[in-house]
């Protein structure tokens, strides 16, 4: 199943919370650069999968498996190093830090200094122009002085997205990227999304069918702790279980 | 030097150049700075009589500042650092007691034994956080003080050591009556070492601890071996503390037992949140006004002080949280914004 053409795979993965069976034998592959979408109703585990990926959670069973390496020991951190980054579905920022300061500790801490004691900052001019970089391609140039406590929740959710690619992953997970944005302004995060190196193979949630439909290249429906199916859009547009289960329900809602 | 460009409306900076400039603003020399250093250095001229008060502004001073370290730039709060002050104020005791008397080496090696104490201690604190973690270093900061109260063979007991032959500073300026050499030996200590945190803050690594106070959630999932930080800042601050603490030894020539009190813990605290914390300056400042307002306050009531200490801890709490260098920036920038108007 897990290929060396996979970025990312996980093997019968389970995660309980005492009784509870969070996640189920999760078999999953993520191929290089593809774009891909974890859909499903509220409770089913989306936000618990990208924990134990990510390494937030530790999982009660299974196996992580990123580039062909067995990463399920591994550290948030140490997998942040190998190249799997994650995003928050709630802002999970440094409010009193400006979005330049910010990105340049990642970068920093992704060129191998972050733990200088010695170095001054303020001359790392690369790494500082890198960080600026980033944020220009995330269209917050113009925010990257202000302190991140400052910035318009749609601005901070872009440098939720700007802290992940700082670290260059070749696997960016990202939960609801969108997530509390109006629609009218959701279109920056998803141009942003959407126009995301090809290399980097992309895991998102999100709960907007029609953008899931837009930007994935294929979908896992996920349901209490279980993938119920996966395939390209139209095949689970077609699927008559998913139809029944999650997206009838959208179309009641 | 290339000439002065004169900034005209129509040139304003460029984003990148903003982006540049956040480094240098956090990194400058604020005038609080420069004042403080001044201060220090004409207050000796002109309080010739308050020498040893001066001198032990400047090292509660470096005490607290090692305490900013950790609970203002890392957020890492603790109740018990006054154990490494302690550490370090015995270690340069007993050095002395044991025929090692030249003072700088003293201080290296009390910085030395300080932060090996702050390791060992970080390997078990690392893993905490909250609650728990502030009940460990209270309760580190007491078994500490215990220990020494108990072990009367080495420290003295209640009675601590006394009578502690420093030798002339390089060979040459020995320990004056007046304590002339005792508070320029200080301030010359306290300010390398003030670089030396300046230094650490505006590194990568104090961007890091910026970025763990702000949010420690976040902070692994950018790739940041939370632990590793953790320790490196403990041990940097237990090292400074115990600096301290042996310059105390070393120029009152005791080290009493109260080195190691909770209320010297709680004291750093008290004095951060007065001067500002995360600032550096604020914890020299705060070492200032709260040692000089006890000095004062003493002769008035030299029972009831500690109510005027406890009613300007609430008052800045309160009503000035950013301390006395949050209050004086506020201040500046409301007259910055008036004259801007006239």
């Amino acid at each position: 199943m897990n290929g060396p053409g996979d970025a990312l795979a996980t093997v019968e993965l389970c995660k309980n919370f005492g009784a509870l069976r969070v996640l189920r034998e999760i078999n999953f592959t993520l191929p290089h650069g593809c774009r891909h979408a974890l859909i499903g109703p509220n409770g089913s585990g989306k936000t618990t999968l990208i924990n134990v990926i990510g390494g937030a959670l530790a999982p009660t069973s299974g196996k992580i498996v990123l580039e062909g390496e067995d990463i399920t020991a591994l550290t948030a951190d140490q997998r942040v190093l190998r190249g799997l980054t994650r995003t928050f579905q709630i802002n999970t920022l440094f409010p009193r830090l400006t979005p330049i300061e910010a990105v340049t500790m990642v970068v920093c801490q992704r060129r191998g200094i972050g733990a200088s004691l010695w170095r001054s900052l303020k001359h790392s001019h690369d790494a500082i122009d890198e960080a600026y970089e980033i944020l220009t391609q995330l269209h917050l140039a113009e925010d990257c002085d202000r302190p991140t406590a400052q910035l318009a929740y749609g601005r901070q959710r872009l440098l939720e997205i700007a802290l992940a690619l700082a670290a260059r992953p070749k696997v960016l997970l990202l939960d609801e990227p969108a997530a509390g944005v109006p629609q009218q302004q959701s279109g920056e995060i998803l141009h942003v999304i959407s126009s995301l190196p090809d290399d980097i193979a992309v895991l998102f949630i999100e709960h907007d069918i029609d953008l899931v439909f837009r930007f994935a290249e294929r979908i896992t429906v996920l349901v209490a702790g279980r993938i119920l199916c996966e395939g390209t859009p139209a095949e689970i547009a077609a699927d008559p279980e998913v139809r029944r289960i999650y997206l009838g329900d959208e179309v009641h809602a | 030097m290339t000439a002065i460009e004169i900034p005209s409306p129509a040139q304003a900076p460029t984003t990148q150049e903003r982006a540049h400039r956040v480094f240098a603003f956090t990194s400058r020399w604020r005038w609080e700075e420069v004042a403080f250093w001044l201060a220090a250095v004409i207050s000796i001229v002109v309080f010739p009589t308050h020498l040893v008060l001066i001198a032990q502004v400047l090292i509660t001073g470096l005490f607290a500042l090692s305490f900013d370290l950790l609970v203002g730039y890392a957020g890492i709060p603790s109740l018990g650092h006054a154990a490494f002050f302690g550490i370090g104020a015995y270690t340069a005791g007993l050095l002395a007691r044991g025929g090692w008397t030249e003072p700088i080496s003293g201080l290296i090696i009390a910085g030395i034994v300080a932060g090996i104490a702050g390791l060992i201690l970080s390997v078990v604190v690392s893993r905490l956080t909250g609650i728990a973690l502030i009940m460990i270093t209270l309760g580190v900061g007491q078994f500490f003080y215990e220990a020494a109260h108990s072990a009367r063979g080495i420290t003295g007991g209640d009675d601590g050591l006394s009578g502690i032959n420093i030798a002339p500073i390089f060979g040459r300026f020995p320990f004056d009556f007046y304590g002339h050499t005792a508070v320029i030996y200080t301030l010359v200590v306290v300010f390398l070492l003030y670089l030396v945190a300046r230094r650490i803050v505006n590194s990568p690594f104090g961007l890091e601890l910026k970025g763990i106070r702000e949010n420690v959630r976040r902070v692994p999932a950018i790739g940041v071996p939370l632990r590793n930080r953790y320790m490196v800042a403990f041990t940097v601050a237990a090292s400074l503390a115990g600096v301290a603490g042996a310059l105390l030894g070393q120029i009152t020539q005791t080290v009493a037992l109260s080195s190691l009190d909770f209320n010297r813990s709680a004291a750093a605290l008290i004095i951060v949140m007065i001067g500002g914390m995360g600032t550096l300056i604020g914890a020299l400042v705060g070492a200032a006004a709260y040692m000089v307002a006890q000095d004062r306050l003493a002769d008035l009531n030299p029972v009831y002080w500690n109510f005027w200490v406890g009613l300007m801890l609430v008052l800045f709490v309160l009503f000035a949280r950013g301390g006395l260098i949050g209050g004086v920036d506020r201040l500046l920038a409301w007259v910055r914004a008036k004259r801007n108007k006239a």
